[in-house]
């Protein structure tokens, strides 16, 4: 846990240093980086303004936590168990993974069927039910997800490749 | 007494069968939309307005108005049985809402929340009904000093309560408000913080896209992990016996209901604040002012009643600047405003002198719609609690999919699915850390009015930061607030200066 401490405010504070590095960048040509971080005259704050000086405020507190870790002074930073035990990283592999797989087969065969198939590797694999439970959750979650988003709200979710399918569909509720 | 029969007629109108029938309809749609992680009240009120040009304008304003207090009751669901908000107006309720539910007492977090809604509601109602006139004069009067003032007092609550480390929650809270600024900024026009000149940033990134990766993908990957696979979401039981006691347990937590019914409908009256601040605000009012501030987020009563209270109390006061002044409280009301300015209706102090027939069935619709959705949520408490009932192995992945979909549903964008996911990892490190994250998914919904409000601020004082404390009600609200922040500063210098001392001793 100590040393995840320190990483996890070293990570922190490189992303505030970005941030102001990001809030300084000119909008358009020819505008110096930083004037946007100050008092314009006449303009009032800059766009760069607000989120500048809250990611300085960030890196002081990463200091700050930083301190603390140093001095011992918090109970993470004198904490010597492990951050992730195996269980932990097996868990963020499998579970983690299967929701990274579940958004990027939105692109494939789109919410439905990235649902069906994700539903079906947790309940079966994951879970360990019964193979005709798993298959009715990963059958009919997606059915009754399209009446209500696709039909009902008229919010329209990707379909990927399976669009042709759809199409029927379509005619028939929309 | 003659507001008085204005409303009695205005709540005889709103029993007719039609309208009854109506109110039943919108409420129950506003639970499903209010419980639906992702989907909120503006929604549903947008996407159902086309569909109400086929009856009268009452009666499509009675409808949309139930759909509005329907989401209201229904956000609390989805916060207390998932511990994922239904809606930003609910992410209060999930601090110590969730909690109880994992306590095996989501009943007495349902009923309760249920029943301080209807206080809620009712309160704000009553209020509306009698004090339109001059609370809504007030709350005009206010500038972006007194905004921002009020802004900054909701993030001092969490910093000053001192639950956590204080580094963490100021860093928390940054974080939000940074990531409330990406996107274009609303005054200059110009882009920023555009991420590795990814273009999906420059649409900005919706709270819901945190809310939903921290309290859908981070929560759920934070319990698979502390649990060890043996998460038993507790065998509740429930039945009309326990839920007349659950609703007369809830009425201990009366401290949380009084400061959210009072203070949800004043926030909610202000143009730029609304039910989500509200409930915070409540929630953090609460958890300072009770005996016992460290039983907040761990399953107090109060911190279910109070943002619950508040946040239908907000909607009630939303609808007062809308209907005397024209100006909407919330963006619902904005999009009521809409709906009103299309059935040919002039939203304004006008309204009340030329359309009585309209106004009047509203609010006393409003009444209706309060007391409807008590029932209609505390008589289908038995469903919500069956999804907790489920085993775990089988609520997990449906929540994994509900996070994915309600994050499409909010932005219709595969960006900000992919950005949900990230939020959900981080939250996952960060909780394991003891950063606090709620801070951090306040500070993403009320950046924008923050960071307004401050420019505008500035702009008017010239740059001096001296206008926040010498206006006559910005000026105690952020003396109050800076005192917050520096509390628990002061407590920690007292403790090093006191084991100084011993060390030297």
């Amino acid at each position: 846990m100590r040393r995840a401490e320190i990483i996890t405010a070293g990570v922190l504070a490189l992303f505030s240093l970005y941030v102001m590095w990001k809030a300084g960048q000119p909008a358009w040509e020819g505008v110096a980086r930083w004037s946007n971080i100050t008092y314009v005259s006449g303009e009032g704050p800059g766009s760069g303004f607000w989120p500048f000086w809250l990611a300085a405020v960030m890196l002081g507190c990463t200091v700050w936590i930083a301190v603390n870790w140093w001095r011992r002074a918090s109970p993470l930073s004198r904490s010597g168990e492990r951050f992730l035990d195996d269980h932990g990283i097996g868990m963020l592999i499998k579970v983690g993974g299967g929701v990274l797989a579940l958004i990027g087969l939105n692109h494939i065969v789109g919410m439905y069927g990235a649902m069906a198939l994700f539903l079906f590797y947790y309940l079966y694999f994951l879970g360990r039910h019964r193979i005709g439970l798993s298959l009715a959750i990963a059958l009919g979650a997606p059915v009754a997800t399209f009446f209500f988003f696709d039909v009902a709200m008229r919010i329209v979710l990707p379909k990927g490749y399976l669009e042709p399918l759809f199409i029927p569909l379509y005619d028939i509720f929309l | 007494m003659d507001i008085l029969s204005h409303l009695i007629d205005g709540i005889l109108t709103a029993f007719q069968p039609l309208n009854l029938m109506i109110v039943i309809i919108g409420v129950t749609i506003g639970l499903i939309i209010g419980a639906m992680p992702g989907l909120g009240s503006v929604n549903g009120v947008a996407i159902l307005l086309p569909a109400t040009f086929l009856v009268p304008p009452t009666t499509a304003m009675i409808f949309l108005a139930a759909i509005y207090y329907g989401a209201m009751y229904g956000g609390a669901i989805s916060s207390i049985t998932l511990g994922i908000p239904g809606a930003s107006t609910a992410v209060a309720t999930v601090f110590d809402g969730r909690p109880l539910a994992l306590q095996g007492k989501a009943d007495k977090a349902l009923v309760a929340a249920a029943v301080a809604s209807c206080v809620g509601g009712t309160v704000a109602n009553i209020l509306f009904t009698a004090f339109a006139p001059p609370l809504a004069h007030v709350a005009l009067s206010f500038g972006p000093p007194e905004i921002f003032a009020l802004m900054l007092l909701a993030f001092a609550t969490f910093i000053g309560l001192g639950g956590d480390d204080i580094p963490k929650t100021i860093l928390s809270i940054c974080l939000g408000l940074v990531l409330a600024t990406v996107g274009f900024d609303e005054i200059s026009g110009a882009p920023r913080l555009v991420f590795f000149e990814i273009t999906g940033f420059m649409h900005g990134i919706n709270f819901l896209v945190l809310a939903i990766g921290v309290y859908g993908i981070g929560e759920m990957l934070w319990t698979i992990n502390a649990s060890r696979n043996d998460v038993s979401m507790t065998s509740v039981e429930i039945g009309a016996r326990r839920i007349v006691l659950a609703a007369k347990e809830s009425f201990t937590a009366w401290r949380g209901m009084a400061i959210g019914s009072s203070l949800g409908f004043f926030v909610g009256v202000l143009p730029a604040a609304g039910a989500t601040p509200g409930a915070l605000m409540a929630y953090g009012l609460t958890k300072m002012t009770a005996k016992n501030p460290q039983n907040f987020g761990k399953g107090a009563l109060n911190g279910v009643t109070a943002p619950e209270s508040a946040n239908n109390s907000a909607a009630a006061g939303s609808m007062l600047p809308m209907i005397t002044l024209g100006i909407p409280g919330s963006p619902t009301t904005a999009i009521l405003l809409g709906g009103m300015v299309i059935w040919g209706l002039q939203p304004g102090p006008r309204l009340f002198a030329e359309q009585p027939e309209f106004v009047w069935p509203l609010i006393g619709s409003l009444y209706v719609s309060n007391l409807m959705a008590m029932v209609m949520n505390l008589a289908f408490i038995p469903m919500f609690l069956w999804m907790l009932r489920m085993p775990f192995t089988i609520l997990a992945p449906m929540i994994f999919v509900l996070s994915v979909v309600g994050g499409y549903a909010a932005t219709q964008d595969m960006h900000d699915v992919w950005l949900m996911l990230i939020f959900g990892i981080g939250a996952f490190f960060l909780r394991m850390l003891d950063y606090p994250l709620a801070p951090a998914v306040l500070a993403i919904v009320l950046g924008p009015q923050t960071e307004e409000s401050l420019r505008q601020s500035l702009l008017m004082s010239s740059g001096d930061p001296l206008i926040f404390v010498s206006r006559p009600i910005a000026g105690p609200i952020t003396v109050i607030a800076l005192i917050l922040i520096f509390l628990p500063l002061v407590g920690v210098i007292r403790r090093r200066l006191g084991a100084g001392t011993r060390t030297a001793t």
